[in-house]
Protein backbone atom coordinates (compact mmCIF):
# COMPACT_ATOMS: atom_id res chain seq x y z
CA UNK A 1 0.00 0.00 0.00
CA UNK A 2 2.78 2.49 0.79
CA UNK A 3 4.54 1.53 -2.71
CA UNK A 4 1.38 3.06 -4.27
CA UNK A 5 1.96 6.17 -2.43
CA UNK A 6 5.78 6.19 -2.47
CA UNK A 7 4.63 6.33 -6.36
CA UNK A 8 3.75 9.84 -6.31
CA UNK A 9 6.31 10.69 -3.99
CA UNK A 10 9.02 12.23 -6.19
CA UNK A 11 7.89 16.29 -7.50
CA UNK A 12 7.15 17.18 -11.12
CA UNK A 13 9.75 16.93 -13.22
CA UNK A 14 10.34 20.30 -15.82
CA UNK A 15 6.51 20.16 -17.71
CA UNK A 16 6.67 18.16 -20.94
CA UNK A 17 7.21 21.03 -23.83
CA UNK A 18 3.57 21.78 -24.54
CA UNK A 19 3.91 20.01 -28.38
CA UNK A 20 4.48 17.24 -27.33
CA UNK A 21 2.01 17.40 -24.82
CA UNK A 22 -0.89 17.82 -27.66
CA UNK A 23 -0.48 15.58 -29.30
CA UNK A 24 0.23 12.17 -26.69
CA UNK A 25 -2.39 13.22 -24.41
CA UNK A 26 -5.56 11.45 -26.34
CA UNK A 27 -2.88 8.92 -27.35
CA UNK A 28 -2.68 7.72 -23.75
CA UNK A 29 -6.16 7.82 -23.58
CA UNK A 30 -6.43 4.90 -25.97
CA UNK A 31 -5.73 2.08 -23.74
CA UNK A 32 -7.68 3.10 -20.19
CA UNK A 33 -10.98 3.48 -22.92
CA UNK A 34 -9.91 -0.05 -24.17
CA UNK A 35 -9.95 -1.53 -20.94
CA UNK A 36 -13.62 -0.08 -19.76
CA UNK A 37 -14.71 -1.28 -23.04
CA UNK A 38 -13.01 -4.92 -22.42
CA UNK A 39 -14.60 -4.95 -18.97
CA UNK A 40 -18.38 -3.83 -20.28
CA UNK A 41 -17.99 -6.82 -23.12
CA UNK A 42 -17.10 -9.02 -20.57
CA UNK A 43 -19.69 -7.93 -18.38
CA UNK A 44 -22.42 -8.04 -21.13
CA UNK A 45 -21.53 -11.22 -22.54
CA UNK A 46 -21.51 -13.01 -18.70
CA UNK A 47 -18.35 -13.48 -18.48
CA UNK A 48 -17.91 -11.46 -15.60
CA UNK A 49 -20.66 -12.11 -13.02
CA UNK A 50 -22.27 -9.06 -11.39
CA UNK A 51 -21.23 -10.63 -7.98
CA UNK A 52 -17.67 -10.35 -8.82
CA UNK A 53 -17.36 -6.92 -10.47
CA UNK A 54 -20.98 -4.85 -11.95
CA UNK A 55 -20.31 -3.46 -15.84
CA UNK A 56 -18.91 -0.17 -16.19
CA UNK A 57 -22.34 1.17 -17.31
CA UNK A 58 -24.37 -0.13 -13.95
CA UNK A 59 -21.41 1.17 -11.99
CA UNK A 60 -22.28 4.73 -13.84
CA UNK A 61 -26.23 3.94 -13.06
CA UNK A 62 -25.44 3.54 -9.34
CA UNK A 63 -23.71 6.22 -9.12
CA UNK A 64 -26.21 8.04 -10.52
CA UNK A 65 -29.21 7.03 -8.11
CA UNK A 66 -26.74 7.43 -5.03
CA UNK A 67 -26.23 11.27 -5.86
CA UNK A 68 -29.67 11.42 -6.38
CA UNK A 69 -30.83 10.14 -3.17
CA UNK A 70 -28.13 11.68 -1.50
CA UNK A 71 -26.37 8.53 0.12
CA UNK A 72 -23.40 9.56 -1.62
CA UNK A 73 -23.28 12.96 -0.75
CA UNK A 74 -24.11 12.50 2.92
CA UNK A 75 -20.98 10.05 2.72
CA UNK A 76 -18.67 12.19 1.39
CA UNK A 77 -19.56 14.39 3.88
CA UNK A 78 -18.66 12.36 6.55
CA UNK A 79 -15.28 10.92 5.46
CA UNK A 80 -14.06 14.23 4.03
CA UNK A 81 -14.88 15.81 7.59
CA UNK A 82 -12.71 13.19 9.22
CA UNK A 83 -9.65 13.64 6.56
CA UNK A 84 -10.05 17.69 7.02
CA UNK A 85 -9.86 17.35 11.39
CA UNK A 86 -7.30 14.31 10.83
CA UNK A 87 -5.09 16.35 8.60
CA UNK A 88 -5.29 19.64 10.95
CA UNK A 89 -3.98 17.54 14.03
CA UNK A 90 -1.22 15.65 12.71
CA UNK A 91 -0.65 18.52 10.46
CA UNK A 92 -0.17 20.70 12.77
CA UNK A 93 1.95 18.29 15.42
CA UNK A 94 3.94 17.47 11.84
CA UNK A 95 4.59 20.74 11.53
CA UNK A 96 5.54 22.22 15.37
CA UNK A 97 8.02 19.40 15.84
CA UNK A 98 9.63 19.67 12.66
CA UNK A 99 10.34 23.45 13.34
CA UNK A 100 11.69 22.64 16.76
CA UNK A 101 13.75 19.78 15.56
CA UNK A 102 14.88 21.40 12.43
CA UNK A 103 15.74 24.89 13.76
CA UNK A 104 17.08 24.03 17.70
CA UNK A 105 19.50 21.54 18.12
CA UNK A 106 18.35 20.60 21.30
CA UNK A 107 15.16 20.25 19.62
CA UNK A 108 16.92 17.75 17.44
CA UNK A 109 18.43 15.98 19.47
CA UNK A 110 15.58 15.27 22.13
CA UNK A 111 12.66 14.75 19.35
CA UNK A 112 14.49 13.49 16.05
CA UNK A 113 15.67 9.88 17.59
CA UNK A 114 12.09 8.99 18.97
CA UNK A 115 10.67 10.26 15.55
CA UNK A 116 12.75 8.45 13.65
CA UNK A 117 12.23 4.91 15.76
CA UNK A 118 8.10 5.81 15.40
CA UNK A 119 8.29 6.44 11.85
CA UNK A 120 9.27 2.98 10.97
CA UNK A 121 6.39 1.48 12.41
CA UNK A 122 3.53 1.12 10.00
CA UNK A 123 0.98 3.27 11.19
CA UNK A 124 -1.89 1.23 9.96
CA UNK A 125 -0.70 -1.52 12.66
CA UNK A 126 -2.02 0.98 15.20
CA UNK A 127 -5.40 0.09 14.94
CA UNK A 128 -6.27 -2.17 18.04
CA UNK A 129 -4.07 -0.02 20.17
CA UNK A 130 -6.05 3.17 18.71
CA UNK A 131 -9.15 0.92 18.97
CA UNK A 132 -7.84 0.59 23.19
CA UNK A 133 -7.65 3.68 23.52
CA UNK A 134 -9.99 6.01 21.83
CA UNK A 135 -12.66 3.55 21.67
CA UNK A 136 -14.55 3.10 18.25
CA UNK A 137 -16.00 5.99 17.80
CA UNK A 138 -14.71 9.10 15.43
CA UNK A 139 -11.25 9.29 17.76
CA UNK A 140 -9.64 6.20 16.43
CA UNK A 141 -10.04 7.09 12.77
CA UNK A 142 -9.01 10.68 13.39
CA UNK A 143 -6.08 9.30 15.31
CA UNK A 144 -5.18 6.69 12.11
CA UNK A 145 -5.10 9.92 10.04
CA UNK A 146 -3.22 12.59 12.10
CA UNK A 147 -0.47 10.00 12.02
CA UNK A 148 -0.45 9.68 8.69
CA UNK A 149 0.00 13.19 8.25
CA UNK A 150 2.46 13.64 11.39
CA UNK A 151 5.13 11.67 9.89
CA UNK A 152 5.91 12.71 6.25
CA UNK A 153 4.92 16.30 6.99
CA UNK A 154 8.02 16.00 10.36
CA UNK A 155 10.08 13.75 7.91
CA UNK A 156 10.23 16.06 4.85
CA UNK A 157 9.97 19.89 6.59
CA UNK A 158 13.07 18.08 9.27
CA UNK A 159 14.99 17.38 5.97
CA UNK A 160 13.94 20.39 4.10
CA UNK A 161 16.06 22.50 6.50
CA UNK A 162 18.72 20.49 7.15
CA UNK A 163 19.38 20.78 3.25
CA UNK A 164 19.46 24.50 3.31
CA UNK A 165 22.46 25.83 1.43
CA UNK A 166 25.18 26.86 3.99
CA UNK A 167 26.60 29.38 1.56
CA UNK A 168 23.48 31.38 1.78
CA UNK A 169 23.23 31.06 5.62
CA UNK A 170 27.02 32.38 5.90
CA UNK A 171 26.26 35.28 2.86
CA UNK A 172 23.29 36.45 4.92
CA UNK A 173 25.27 36.86 8.24
CA UNK A 174 28.22 38.54 6.65
CA UNK A 175 25.28 41.18 5.10
CA UNK A 176 23.70 41.26 8.69
CA UNK A 177 20.44 39.53 8.76
CA UNK A 178 19.77 39.09 11.99
CA UNK A 179 18.42 35.47 13.12
CA UNK A 180 15.37 35.67 13.01
CA UNK A 181 15.33 37.10 9.15
CA UNK A 182 17.84 34.26 8.40
CA UNK A 183 15.10 31.88 9.51
CA UNK A 184 12.47 33.62 7.70
CA UNK A 185 14.14 34.29 4.13
CA UNK A 186 16.95 31.78 4.40
CA UNK A 187 16.12 28.54 6.09
CA UNK A 188 12.40 28.37 5.74
CA UNK A 189 12.09 29.32 2.07
CA UNK A 190 14.80 26.29 1.26
CA UNK A 191 12.86 24.05 3.41
CA UNK A 192 9.23 24.34 1.47
CA UNK A 193 9.67 22.45 -2.24
CA UNK A 194 10.81 19.44 0.49
CA UNK A 195 7.94 20.19 2.95
CA UNK A 196 5.71 20.18 -0.61
CA UNK A 197 6.53 16.79 -1.13
CA UNK A 198 5.97 15.77 2.39
CA UNK A 199 2.15 17.69 1.80
CA UNK A 200 1.63 15.63 -1.07
CA UNK A 201 2.82 12.34 0.29
CA UNK A 202 0.88 13.01 3.83
CA UNK A 203 -2.76 13.69 1.34
CA UNK A 204 -1.76 10.12 0.07
CA UNK A 205 -1.68 8.48 4.00
CA UNK A 206 -4.31 10.30 4.85
CA UNK A 207 -6.63 8.81 2.34
CA UNK A 208 -5.32 5.51 2.79
CA UNK A 209 -5.71 5.89 6.58
CA UNK A 210 -8.84 7.36 6.08
CA UNK A 211 -10.00 4.45 3.96
CA UNK A 212 -8.84 1.49 6.45
CA UNK A 213 -10.00 3.31 9.44
CA UNK A 214 -13.60 3.26 7.90
CA UNK A 215 -13.01 -0.32 7.22
CA UNK A 216 -12.88 -1.53 10.38
CA UNK A 217 -16.17 0.16 12.21
CA UNK A 218 -17.85 2.66 10.89
CA UNK A 219 -21.91 3.52 10.92
CA UNK A 220 -21.03 6.39 8.36
CA UNK A 221 -19.00 7.89 5.43
CA UNK A 222 -17.96 6.09 2.51
CA UNK A 223 -16.18 2.98 4.25
CA UNK A 224 -19.57 2.54 5.81
CA UNK A 225 -21.02 2.81 2.19
CA UNK A 226 -19.13 0.25 0.84
CA UNK A 227 -18.68 -2.50 3.45
CA UNK A 228 -22.35 -2.06 3.27
CA UNK A 229 -22.77 -2.64 -0.17
CA UNK A 230 -20.68 -6.10 0.66
CA UNK A 231 -23.21 -7.55 2.57
CA UNK A 232 -25.69 -7.18 0.09
CA UNK A 233 -23.19 -7.79 -2.85
CA UNK A 234 -23.82 -5.05 -4.81
CA UNK A 235 -20.29 -4.89 -6.47
CA UNK A 236 -21.57 -1.66 -8.21
CA UNK A 237 -21.72 0.24 -4.92
CA UNK A 238 -18.18 -1.27 -3.95
CA UNK A 239 -16.87 0.30 -7.13
CA UNK A 240 -18.73 3.40 -6.95
CA UNK A 241 -17.06 4.06 -3.40
CA UNK A 242 -13.44 3.44 -5.00
CA UNK A 243 -14.12 5.52 -7.42
CA UNK A 244 -14.88 8.30 -5.00
CA UNK A 245 -11.96 7.80 -3.30
CA UNK A 246 -9.50 7.67 -6.22
CA UNK A 247 -11.21 11.13 -7.30
CA UNK A 248 -10.64 12.40 -3.79
CA UNK A 249 -7.01 11.21 -3.74
CA UNK A 250 -6.12 12.94 -7.25
CA UNK A 251 -8.06 16.30 -6.13
CA UNK A 252 -6.31 16.62 -3.68
CA UNK A 253 -2.63 15.88 -5.42
CA UNK A 254 -3.81 18.69 -7.97
CA UNK A 255 -4.64 21.01 -5.00
CA UNK A 256 -0.99 20.86 -3.78
CA UNK A 257 0.44 20.71 -7.43
CA UNK A 258 -1.03 24.26 -7.96
CA UNK A 259 0.09 25.16 -4.25
CA UNK A 260 3.29 24.26 -6.01
CA UNK A 261 3.55 25.91 -9.15
CA UNK A 262 1.90 29.04 -7.11
CA UNK A 263 4.85 29.04 -4.37
CA UNK A 264 7.73 27.83 -6.43
CA UNK A 265 7.06 30.28 -9.06
CA UNK A 266 10.70 31.93 -8.42
CA UNK A 267 12.36 28.28 -9.69
CA UNK A 268 13.31 27.96 -13.31
CA UNK A 269 11.07 26.16 -15.24
CA UNK B 1 44.19 57.72 11.21
CA UNK B 2 42.98 53.86 11.49
CA UNK B 3 43.45 50.73 9.50
CA UNK B 4 40.75 49.53 7.54
CA UNK B 5 42.27 45.99 8.49
CA UNK B 6 44.92 44.83 10.90
CA UNK B 7 46.11 41.40 11.23
CA UNK B 8 48.61 40.35 13.20
CA UNK B 9 50.28 37.04 13.70
CA UNK B 10 47.43 35.09 12.38
CA UNK B 11 47.63 31.12 12.34
CA UNK B 12 44.77 29.14 11.18
CA UNK B 13 44.84 25.10 11.32
CA UNK B 14 42.30 22.49 10.11
CA UNK B 15 43.65 19.47 12.09
CA UNK B 16 47.43 18.71 11.49
CA UNK B 17 46.89 21.12 8.44
CA UNK B 18 48.48 24.59 8.81
CA UNK B 19 46.61 27.06 6.33
CA UNK B 20 47.82 30.43 7.38
CA UNK B 21 50.93 30.90 9.18
CA UNK B 22 51.52 33.75 11.01
CA UNK B 23 50.08 36.58 8.87
CA UNK B 24 50.75 40.15 9.04
CA UNK B 25 48.77 42.40 7.34
CA UNK B 26 47.60 46.19 7.24
CA UNK B 27 45.40 47.87 4.69
CA UNK B 28 45.06 51.34 4.83
CA UNK B 29 41.55 53.33 4.55
CA UNK B 30 40.80 52.91 0.22
CA UNK B 31 43.22 50.73 -0.25
CA UNK B 32 43.00 48.12 -3.18
CA UNK B 33 44.76 44.73 -1.75
CA UNK B 34 44.73 41.88 -3.91
CA UNK B 35 46.12 38.39 -2.22
CA UNK B 36 47.10 36.25 -5.08
CA UNK B 37 48.33 32.56 -4.57
CA UNK B 38 47.82 29.43 -6.48
CA UNK B 39 44.54 27.03 -4.74
CA UNK B 40 45.09 26.02 -1.39
CA UNK B 41 47.55 28.34 -0.52
CA UNK B 42 44.92 30.22 2.29
CA UNK B 43 43.76 32.98 0.88
CA UNK B 44 40.22 32.44 1.25
CA UNK B 45 40.23 31.35 4.55
CA UNK B 46 42.18 34.43 5.37
CA UNK B 47 38.74 35.99 3.90
CA UNK B 48 36.78 33.95 5.72
CA UNK B 49 37.83 35.36 9.06
CA UNK B 50 38.01 38.78 8.14
CA UNK B 51 34.85 38.29 7.28
CA UNK B 52 33.74 36.72 10.74
CA UNK B 53 32.99 33.22 9.61
CA UNK B 54 36.14 31.43 10.83
CA UNK B 55 36.27 32.64 14.61
CA UNK B 56 38.49 29.95 15.91
CA UNK B 57 42.64 30.98 15.26
CA UNK B 58 45.55 32.41 16.65
CA UNK B 59 46.80 35.80 16.73
CA UNK B 60 44.69 39.30 15.88
CA UNK B 61 42.47 39.90 13.09
CA UNK B 62 40.44 43.47 13.78
CA UNK B 63 38.42 45.26 11.19
CA UNK B 64 37.02 47.75 12.79
CA UNK B 65 34.92 49.21 10.53
CA UNK B 66 31.67 47.25 8.50
CA UNK B 67 32.60 44.92 6.10
CA UNK B 68 30.99 43.00 3.11
CA UNK B 69 31.29 40.77 0.80
CA UNK B 70 30.94 38.91 -2.69
CA UNK B 71 31.76 35.47 -3.23
CA UNK B 72 32.77 33.17 -6.09
CA UNK B 73 29.41 32.06 -6.93
CA UNK B 74 26.49 35.28 -6.27
CA UNK B 75 24.88 33.58 -3.44
CA UNK B 76 21.76 35.37 -4.08
CA UNK B 77 18.12 33.98 -2.77
CA UNK B 78 16.32 32.50 -5.22
CA UNK B 79 13.03 33.00 -3.50
CA UNK B 80 13.53 36.32 -3.14
CA UNK B 81 13.65 39.00 -6.25
CA UNK B 82 16.36 40.92 -6.92
CA UNK B 83 15.82 44.41 -5.47
CA UNK B 84 15.04 42.07 -2.17
CA UNK B 85 18.08 40.18 -2.17
CA UNK B 86 20.01 43.46 -2.12
CA UNK B 87 17.66 45.53 -0.01
CA UNK B 88 17.14 42.92 2.81
CA UNK B 89 19.05 42.77 6.06
CA UNK B 90 19.92 46.39 5.68
CA UNK B 91 16.75 47.49 7.91
CA UNK B 92 16.05 50.42 6.29
CA UNK B 93 12.14 51.82 5.34
CA UNK B 94 13.49 52.71 2.17
CA UNK B 95 14.65 49.52 0.79
CA UNK B 96 13.26 49.49 -2.69
CA UNK B 97 14.75 52.69 -3.44
CA UNK B 98 18.16 52.34 -1.92
CA UNK B 99 17.87 48.62 -4.09
CA UNK B 100 17.43 50.40 -6.75
CA UNK B 101 19.51 53.36 -6.88
CA UNK B 102 22.02 50.52 -6.28
CA UNK B 103 20.82 48.43 -9.31
CA UNK B 104 21.71 51.81 -11.69
CA UNK B 105 25.04 51.69 -10.55
CA UNK B 106 25.70 47.69 -11.97
CA UNK B 107 23.53 48.63 -14.90
CA UNK B 108 20.58 46.15 -14.29
CA UNK B 109 17.40 48.69 -13.20
CA UNK B 110 15.81 46.72 -15.55
CA UNK B 111 15.86 43.46 -13.51
CA UNK B 112 14.79 44.85 -9.95
CA UNK B 113 11.84 42.62 -10.72
CA UNK B 114 13.53 39.54 -11.53
CA UNK B 115 13.50 36.15 -10.18
CA UNK B 116 17.51 35.78 -9.05
CA UNK B 117 17.79 32.50 -11.28
CA UNK B 118 16.27 33.98 -14.24
CA UNK B 119 19.55 35.99 -14.64
CA UNK B 120 23.08 35.15 -16.52
CA UNK B 121 26.12 34.63 -14.67
CA UNK B 122 27.14 37.93 -15.15
CA UNK B 123 24.12 39.71 -14.11
CA UNK B 124 24.00 37.53 -11.05
CA UNK B 125 27.41 38.42 -9.96
CA UNK B 126 26.40 42.24 -10.98
CA UNK B 127 23.66 41.98 -8.43
CA UNK B 128 25.77 39.96 -5.96
CA UNK B 129 28.50 43.45 -6.00
CA UNK B 130 25.22 46.02 -5.63
CA UNK B 131 24.16 43.68 -2.65
CA UNK B 132 27.86 44.58 -1.00
CA UNK B 133 28.40 47.98 -1.93
CA UNK B 134 24.94 49.27 -0.72
CA UNK B 135 25.80 48.20 2.62
CA UNK B 136 28.42 51.31 2.40
CA UNK B 137 31.61 48.90 3.84
CA UNK B 138 34.60 50.05 5.23
CA UNK B 139 35.93 47.03 3.71
CA UNK B 140 34.61 44.77 0.62
CA UNK B 141 36.12 40.99 0.76
CA UNK B 142 35.77 39.63 -2.65
CA UNK B 143 36.34 36.18 -2.74
CA UNK B 144 37.12 35.21 -6.54
CA UNK B 145 34.16 37.06 -7.77
CA UNK B 146 34.84 36.95 -11.11
CA UNK B 147 36.24 32.78 -11.13
CA UNK B 148 33.10 31.63 -12.63
CA UNK B 149 32.75 33.94 -15.66
CA UNK B 150 33.53 33.74 -19.10
CA UNK B 151 36.36 36.09 -20.48
CA UNK B 152 34.78 38.73 -21.82
CA UNK B 153 32.26 39.28 -19.37
CA UNK B 154 35.35 39.40 -16.39
CA UNK B 155 36.70 42.37 -18.52
CA UNK B 156 33.37 44.00 -18.17
CA UNK B 157 33.51 43.19 -14.50
CA UNK B 158 37.03 44.64 -13.92
CA UNK B 159 36.00 47.81 -15.48
CA UNK B 160 32.81 47.80 -13.00
CA UNK B 161 34.63 47.08 -10.01
CA UNK B 162 37.64 49.78 -10.36
CA UNK B 163 34.69 52.45 -11.02
CA UNK B 164 32.08 51.18 -7.79
CA UNK B 165 35.76 51.38 -5.66
CA UNK B 166 36.45 54.92 -7.35
CA UNK B 167 33.32 56.33 -6.48
CA UNK B 168 32.72 54.87 -3.32
CA UNK B 169 36.30 54.07 -1.81
CA UNK B 170 36.03 51.31 0.45
CA UNK B 171 39.20 49.19 1.46
CA UNK B 172 39.24 46.25 -1.13
CA UNK B 173 40.67 42.65 -0.40
CA UNK B 174 40.50 40.82 -3.65
CA UNK B 175 41.05 37.09 -3.67
CA UNK B 176 42.40 35.63 -7.00
CA UNK B 177 44.74 33.38 -9.05
CA UNK B 178 44.98 35.98 -11.82
CA UNK B 179 47.75 38.46 -12.12
CA UNK B 180 46.47 40.34 -14.68
CA UNK B 181 43.26 41.05 -12.24
CA UNK B 182 45.48 41.65 -9.46
CA UNK B 183 47.98 43.83 -11.78
CA UNK B 184 44.69 45.63 -13.18
CA UNK B 185 43.02 46.20 -10.02
CA UNK B 186 45.08 46.49 -6.92
CA UNK B 187 47.28 49.34 -5.20
CA UNK B 188 49.13 46.50 -3.59
CA UNK B 189 49.34 43.11 -4.17
CA UNK B 190 50.22 40.16 -1.80
CA UNK B 191 51.41 36.88 -2.68
CA UNK B 192 50.72 33.95 -0.81
CA UNK B 193 52.15 30.58 -0.41
CA UNK B 194 51.25 27.79 2.21
CA UNK B 195 49.65 30.13 4.19
CA UNK B 196 52.59 32.93 4.24
CA UNK B 197 52.77 35.87 2.66
CA UNK B 198 55.71 35.52 0.44
CA UNK B 199 56.09 38.89 -1.29
CA UNK B 200 54.49 42.34 -1.61
CA UNK B 201 54.21 44.10 -4.83
CA UNK B 202 53.27 47.78 -5.07
CA UNK B 203 51.57 48.84 -8.22
CA UNK B 204 51.71 52.21 -9.34
CA UNK B 205 50.56 52.69 -12.77
CA UNK B 206 47.98 55.56 -13.73
CA UNK B 207 44.80 54.09 -13.63
CA UNK B 208 42.66 53.04 -15.61
CA UNK B 209 45.86 50.54 -17.19
CA UNK B 210 45.52 48.71 -19.88
CA UNK B 211 46.64 44.96 -20.56
CA UNK B 212 50.20 46.50 -22.01
CA UNK B 213 50.96 48.69 -18.97
CA UNK B 214 51.71 45.94 -16.70
CA UNK B 215 53.35 43.40 -18.64
CA UNK B 216 56.54 43.89 -16.95
CA UNK B 217 56.12 44.12 -13.62
CA UNK B 218 53.43 40.58 -14.48
CA UNK B 219 57.00 38.84 -15.27
CA UNK B 220 58.17 39.86 -11.53
CA UNK B 221 54.79 38.76 -10.04
CA UNK B 222 54.69 34.89 -11.75
CA UNK B 223 58.37 34.70 -10.80
CA UNK B 224 57.02 35.53 -7.74
CA UNK B 225 54.67 32.37 -7.67
CA UNK B 226 56.87 30.50 -9.48
CA UNK B 227 56.11 30.64 -13.23
CA UNK B 228 59.34 31.63 -14.86
CA UNK B 229 57.51 33.35 -18.25
CA UNK B 230 60.63 32.94 -20.47
CA UNK B 231 60.16 29.36 -19.93
CA UNK B 232 56.27 28.64 -20.00
CA UNK B 233 56.92 30.18 -23.17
Amino acid sequence: MTLSIAGVATRPKTATPVQTRKFTLPLRWISPVALVLLWQLASSTGVLSPDKLASPLTVAQSAGELIADGQLVEAFAVSITRVFFGFLIGGFAGVVLGLVSGLSRWGETLLDPPVQMLRTLPHLGLIPLFILWFGIGEEPKLALVAAGVAFPLYLNLHAGIRQTDPGLVEAARVLGYSRIERVVHVVLPSAVPQTLVGLRIAFGTAWLSLIVAEQINADAGLGFLINNAREFLRTDVVVVGLVVYALLGLTTDALVRLLERRILRWQKR
Amino acid sequence: MAKAVSVRGLTKAFGARTVLDGIDLEVEPGEFVALLGRSGCGKSTLLRILAGLDRDVEGEAEVPGTVSIAFQQPRLLPWRKVWRNISLGLHRPDGRAIALKALEEVRLTDHADAWPLTLSGGEAQRVSLARALVREPDVLLLDEPFGALDALTRLAMHHLVEDLWIRHKPAVLLVTHDVDEALLLADRILVLDEGRIVATHHVDLPRPRRRASVVEQRTRVLADLGVDVEEAA
